[in-house]
């Protein structure tokens, strides 16, 4: 077996692990603006930017909005390109991220989960990337700064990559992970430029009726940004589509490579189970919450309690297979939502388990906890009492309320 | 900023091929369309156009057709300077990995009154603050028209449009046609000028400066719609020329803050008898035509005032600021 | 949707234009046609500036001008700009 690749360890906040990584790989462009919890991303990118660290031209834009018409603008010229934001920052940029990936651009953008206004609140939840489900970003979410540095070197490969050529989000709590500071092993900067690579562009017919790189380039012009009548957009959105599901096999690749090199594998890349080959009761859970539950299954499993977690790594694509086959064994599921889809009985995440698992045979209670918004924490106590609820549901056969609020003063 | 005096002749620019092909859908009669034809054979190439939402840009790009011969991006109505600044942040790193094939690729950016006055105005005063070297020229047909004519920060005082339009009580848009080019000057950015197409040598040559200078550049060029004003599609061109005449759209420069007069705004200077009324400038156009009813009268007296004032203070300004 | 129009499979992604717009033919747009007076015209190109639609080409190997009237919409601003009023407007016949 190969050994895995020299690492040092260093004292990294998620965000610092982030700017680490985005140093490291070669990037060409980054727009950005500046929004809590993510500032941190965008101050040491200054930073190594004045010291003359970094090859990249860092532009400080007048607004997120802004921030990603450049990067959009810069990518399809063919650079590599990087943005970071969080909570009315993404909501700002809401209709340039269904313009970025109608267009292809494979923007990498890190996103320092935080709740959405109103009220103003600057602490982590999970409401600012899950409103943008729809929009055709790749979103993969990370459990602690380790994997943050890991997932922001992979996620240009897999967005870059011509059969997907899609925008990707990689989601890290707000505060919690963040500006926590955590052990991180970091590569070395040959193996990580190695690792993303050069950009590889696919051929496109263009109008002049030649088959040229994917680019804005003088020698071989093509319009992009076209207006698309009825006859025409479905189709587009259809590649979109397709391009989706090629991801799903994608980031398994890329998990895998990354696993080779430095020891590290995040479950298959789309999932990470944890517990599930016989559990009973299990919870579903996006982020760094799965932290604290770990250490909560761990407690149960010493008890004796069939209690397992799976955490959902990659939440864009849905990996349906994925959840089917880990809950297979699993009897009461809950699903834990850090966001609320106002008036829509759940949240998203709830809402796509649900469905995932509707068809398969026997299927479990599927149960919804709604926690965390505006950054309220929860503690491995009420996380216990989620996993006695699925032994409760299990004994009465009973479900008293599909949707609850862990952690809410009723 | 170069020197460098750009020589051409009629037949020179008539010569050149055009980079905004014919087939596009722009009105018959279409003043932008005649701007955009022209500025892109003034190009010096290698040229990157990106444009805001409206209509030169649906027009031009009806999938699978396009009217551009050069490498043409849109993405949305805010971004035409945001676009702009992303491409040339690209060219720039490109070039520093030694990855750009050109010495110099110019990037030039269009947007109509709308990605200009309105809703792009936050973008393109970041990117002339941030001193990316691109040139933005806004066609100005003073009112959005692609989505039905609706009144924009450049419409005109007393303008009929169809969010303002003049009836038994208002007669037309009540607010100010926005100073677009002297918030652009108060940028203090290289270079700000403005153009109208009859005087196309004088806009030509603005757009090669504007190109050619290193940093920022904003062309505001006067942009009749034939459509949207209601107006014959043959006078345009006419209109663009009576707009100066009447000092209603005045032809200036400001090279690093320095402003001066353009030659056909000069010669009404220096000839004011000369001058035309905004009211002939205003005959024909539809969107006028309620100023030419009795109680709309002082209507119209207001808004020569306010032009013959605007036009002594551009004279004064350019006067004093002689170099 | 005719039989022609591609598949999702089929087409460049992102909408890169495949049609330069020269193929798309606006001449049927007009009412009224350009006609010149050879006699008046002194070559001086304003026509060729200043129509929106390129209609009107200078062809320096001919020396003289051509109207494209598979292009030209009829707008007449060719006619209004003309300083010898060379061109005149006529009704466009079947």
């Amino acid at each position: 077996m190969k050994s895995i690749c020299k690492q040092r360890l260093m004292a990294l906040s998620g965000d610092e692990a982030v700017a680490h990584a985005v140093k490291q790989s070669d990037v060409d462009v980054v727009a950005a603006y500046p929004i809590t919890p993510q500032t941190i991303i965008v101050e040491k990118f200054g930073e190594y930017v004045a010291n003359g660290e970094v090859q990249t031209e860092f532009v400080c834009t007048e607004s997120e909005h802004s921030a990603l018409a450049a990067c959009l603008a810069a990518s399809v010229m063919g650079a590599r390109t990087f943005t970071a934001s969080a909570s009315a920052g993404l909501a700002l940029m809401h209709e340039m991220l269904f313009v970025t990936s109608g267009s292809r651009a494979p923007v990498v953008m890190a996103i320092a989960n935080r709740a959405l206004s109103a009220p103003l609140n600057i602490h982590g939840d999970q409401s600012d990337s899950m409103a943008e489900r729809d929009s055709g970003w790749i979103q993969v979410y990370v459990e602690n700064s380790q994997e943050a540095y890991d997932s922001i070197i992979q996620a240009f490969r897999i967005a870059e990559d011509v059969g997907v050529l899609l925008p990707i989000i990689v989601g890290l709590d707000g505060f919690t992970l963040s500006h926590s500071l955590e052990n991180v092993k970091v590569l070395e900067d040959d193996a990580v430029k190695k690792f993303v690579g050069i950009r590889q562009l696919p051929n496109v017919l263009t109008h002049e009726g030649k088959s040229v790189p994917f680019r804005l380039d003088p020698d071989n012009p093509m319009t992009m940004g076209p207006i698309a009548f009825p006859n025409y957009y479905f189709e587009f959105k259809r590649q979109q589509d397709e391009a989706m599901k090629n991801a799903l096999g994608l980031i398994q690749e890329v998990n895998s490579e990354f696993a080779e090199l430095c020891g590290r594998g995040y479950g298959n890349g789309l999932v990470e189970a944890y517990h599930l080959v016989d559990a009973e009761v299990a919870v579903v859970c996006v982020g760094s919450t799965a932290g604290t539950l770990k250490t909560v299954v761990d407690s149960l499993r010493n008890e004796g309690v069939k209690a397992g977690l799976l955490r959902l790594r990659t939440f864009r694509p849905l990996p349906v297979e994925e959840i089917r086959s880990a809950l297979a064994s699993v009897k009461a599921v809950a699903v834990m939502d850090k966001s609320l889809s106002f008036g829509g009985n759940g949240g998203a995440v709830f809402h796509e388990v649900r469905h995932a698992l509707y068809d398969v045979d026997d299927r479990p209670y599927v149960v919804n906890y709604v926690y965390g918004l505006g950054g309220r924490d929860v503690n491995p106590r009420e996380l216990r009492g989620v996993f006695e609820d699925l032994q409760g549901i299990l004994r009465t056969r009973r479900v008293a309320n599909l949707v609850r609020y862990l952690g809410l003063r009723e | 900023m170069t020197n460098q005096e750009w020589k051409f002749t009629t037949k020179d620019i008539a010569e050149k091929p055009d980079l905004f092909t014919s087939g596009h859908r722009a009105c018959a009669g279409c003043g932008p369309a005649t701007v955009l034809r022209l500025i892109m054979k003034a190009t010096r190439g290698p040229t990157i156009v990106t444009e805001a939402t409206g209509c030169m840009e649906v027009v031009s790009s009806i999938y699978p057709y396009t009217s551009w011969a050069v490498p043409w991006l849109h993405t949305a109505f805010e971004t035409a300077a945001a676009n702009a600044s992303g491409i040339e942040a690209a060219l720039k790193v490109m070039k520093r990995k030694g990855r750009l094939k050109q010495e110099h690729v110019d990037v030039l950016a269009f947007a109509g009154d709308g990605g200009t006055y309105d809703i792009g105005l936050q973008a393109l005063s970041g990117a002339v603050e941030r001193g990316h070297d691109f040139l933005f020229v806004l066609y100005d047909n003073e009112a959005y028209m692609n989505t039905g004519i609706q009144r924009s920060g450049g419409t005109p005082l007393g303008a009929a449009t169809s969010t303002t339009p003049a009836g038994s009580v208002l007669p037309g848009k009540l607010e100010h046609k926005k100073p677009i080019a002297e918030i652009m000057l108060a940028h203090e950015m290289p270079y700000v000028a403005t153009a109208s197409p009859y005087y196309w040598k004088d806009m030509l040559t603005k757009v090669r400066k504007g190109l050619e200078v290193d940093g920022p550049a904003f062309l505001h060029v006067f942009a009749p719609c034939p459509r949207g004003w209601r107006s014959d599609p043959a006078k345009s061109i006419e209109y663009s020329k009576l707009a100066v005449e009447s000092c209603v759209f005045p032809l200036w420069e400001s090279v690093n803050g320095i402003c001066q007069l353009s030659v056909p705004s000069k010669l009404v200077a220096l000839a004011p008898q000369k001058k035309k009324s905004v009211s002939e400038y205003m005959q024909g156009q539809g969107r006028f035509r309620h100023l030419f009813t009795p109680q709309n009268k002082n209507l119209l007296e207001e808004i020569q005032r306010m032009t013959d004032e605007k036009w002594q203070r551009l004279l004064k300004k350019c006067q004093t600021e002689k170099t | 949707m005719t039989s022609r129009e591609k598949s999702w499979k089929e087409i460049a992604p992102a909408g890169v234009c495949s049609k330069s717009s020269i193929e798309f033919l606006t001449g049927d747009w007009k009412t009224y046609m350009p006609v010149r007076d050879v006699e008046k015209c002194t070559l001086c190109l304003t026509c060729v500036l200043f129509c929106p639609d390129g209609a009107i080409r200078w062809r320096p190997e001919k020396g003289d001008i051509e109207f494209d009237y598979s292009y030209c919409k009829g707008c007449g601003i060719c006619a209004n700009e003309c300083p010898t009023k060379a061109i005149t407007m006529k009704l466009e016949k079947e």
